[in-house]
């Protein structure tokens, strides 16, 4: 297994070190002796077809989910930013930032944290009249006031539009450089993965199935050689088969809707969409 | 008929009735009053079935300027607030335990579900009996009937607060309590001002029922005793106050609602 490159480049004590985990729903393993360490201020990208285990993982990691067999160390300092904003609705932006919060003077931060996110004019608003990409830097600004060692992200940019994704992946890669935390970003998007981390973990049937390391200069772009190159590999790696992906759909490399049926791509739109009875 | 002859007609329908929108919803209960006026007036309906408009107003205006109508109405008010202060405690203590932890549900969910199928008028006979025919009962009946909306309403207004906001929550470092305090109970606040709303629909209808056991004084006993005289205004000035009572309970709670609720899509004034 190859290390992560993170920024620090002598290899130090992981932050999180997770050892031999198995957690069972009824019938199978969803996370079967599955060991993982992430490096401290690592980006890693955690990569999967939908029911790998990925989001189990996720939820151990931020201590939602006990798994009943394996060792989890993990940093004091945790946050975790999911799909939905999940801000409490009846709190003001601010007060959804600094909830829990126990230092004396929780709102300067709080608003250094929105300051960050480009959300000061919002401190006051309520959280329903926030737009989809605002409430998802509300959430971002709720993690980072936290001051996180391990900061979890589920799929934070799967519900928002195509400029607003781009934006948010932008503001995460300087959050991050900012404050140098270890990101475990759960995403079926490969794209996003070699855009922003330093390390692919592919997960498959609870276990890890690749661990690629992303040694590209940043900032990226998705025309580099290395770039095109890496992409081939974990489109290979999570079982898309690219050609039929080039010809027909050149944009899409959502791992979500190809992983379901591998080689789907290939029939036509509506025998596809067509249950086969 | 072709098309555009059909359509020329309703265009100059329309045009006839432009009315101002108040004015046409207000029309037909105004026609109605006036019939009302005019059939009492010319012996139509007999006054001994039903008083005309303005003899029911001149009632109205006589109980007031006695003072009558006003100390009978703070008495049934006193009722009514004792009685929704019990109940109101009551379903909100039951609606706390059972839906906070799973033990209170299994020792007060079934119970509670189980004695809300009675329909409370019906223990009043019962009630006599246990609390005599003093103030006890009527109150006891405004309770009893004030409890089960708030409970059954805030205990699924807690159970349906939303899980996935909780659970980022609960990532965030709050004790148990507070978690309680911020999140959940003002989650399951709009549920229980739905609940409080309907109690106090049902605060009144127990109110209407509790007063007519032998009470001395209220705005039911002022009906009763209207009876005695055959005096048909004063009971439609008893059932108007009821009604007028009833609509500035339902206007409170929604005041209630739009300071409390404010952060409702629904109520933001951008």
């Amino acid at each position: 297994m190859s290390h992560a490159l993170s920024r620090i480049s002598t290899p130090s004590k992981p932050v999180v070190s997770v050892r031999g985990l198995i957690r069972n729903f009824g019938n199978g393993n969803v996370l079967d002796r599955l060991s993982l360490d992430l490096q401290p201020g690592s980006f890693t990208a955690l990569l999967g077809r939908s029911g790998c285990g990925k989001s189990t993982l996720l939820r151990t990691l931020a201590k939602l989910d006990q798994a009943p067999e394996g060792t989890v160390q993990l940093p004091e300092e945790r946050a975790a930013v999911f799909q939905e904003p999940r801000l409490v609705p009846w709190m003001h932006v601010l007060r959804n930032v600094t909830l829990g919060l126990r230092h004396p003077d929780a709102e300067a931060r709080g608003l250094a944290a929105l300051a960050e996110v480009g959300l000061s004019h919002r401190a006051r608003a309520w959280p329903l009249t926030l737009s989809g990409g605002e409430a998802q830097r509300a959430a971002l600004a709720r993690a980072l006031v936290r001051e996180p060692r391990l900061l979890l992200l589920d799929e934070p940019f799967a519900a928002l539009d195509a400029l607003t994704r781009m934006r948010m992946q932008g503001l995460v890669e300087t959050l991050w450089r900012a404050h140098a935390p270890a990101v475990l970003l759960v995403t079926h998007d490969v794209d996003e993965a070699l855009l922003l981390a330093d390390r692919a973990v592919v997960m498959a049937n609870g276990k890890i199935a690749a661990d690629i390391p992303i040694p590209l200069a940043r900032p990226r772009r998705h025309g580099d050689p290395g770039f095109i190159a890496l992409r081939s590999r974990l489109l290979a790696e999570l079982g898309v088969d690219e050609e039929h992906l080039a010809t027909r759909e050149p944009q899409r490399t959502d791992a979500r809707t190809s992983g379901a049926k591998p080689g789907g791509y290939g029939l036509p739109t509506g025998a596809a969409a067509a249950p086969s009875l | 008929m072709t098309p555009a002859t059909a359509i020329q007609k309703t265009g100059r329908r329309s045009r006839a009735w432009t009315l101002p929108a108040g004015l046409r919803r207000c029309a037909v209960p105004l026609a109605l009053l006036v019939l009302w006026q005019a059939s009492v007036g010319l012996g139509w309906i007999s006054t001994r079935s039903i008083p005309s408009p303005s003899q029911i107003l001149t009632a109205f205006w006589d109980l007031a300027i006695s003072g009558e109508l006003a100390v009978h109405l703070l008495v049934s008010l006193g009722r009514v607030s004792a009685g929704l202060a019990i109940g109101v405690s009551a379903g909100t203590v039951c609606a706390l335990i059972a839906g906070l932890s799973r033990r209170g549900e299994d020792a007060l969910d079934a119970l509670l579900q189980m004695l809300r199928t009675l329909p409370h008028l019906a223990l009043v006979p019962l009630f006599i009996l246990w609390f005599g025919i003093g103030e006890t009962p009527k109150i006891a009946l405004v309770a009893l009937g004030t409890a089960f909306p708030i409970y059954l309403n805030l205990f699924a207004g807690i159970r349906t607060v939303d899980a996935k906001v909780v659970e980022a929550v609960s990532t965030l470092g709050l004790t148990r309590w507070e978690l309680i305090a911020q999140v959940i109970l003002p989650g399951a606040l709009p549920a229980f001002l739905t609940g409080l709303r309907y109690a106090l629909g049902v605060a009144w209808l127990s109110l209407v029922v509790g007063e007519q056991i032998n009470a001395s004084s209220g705005i039911g006993y002022l009906a009763m005793t209207a009876r005695e005289f055959l005096r048909t205004d004063v009971i439609i000035v008893a059932l108007i106050v009821y009604a007028i009572l009833g609509l500035l309970a339902d206007l409170i709670v929604r005041l209630i609602e739009r300071s409390a609720l404010v952060w409702r899509p629904a109520f933001i004034k951008e």
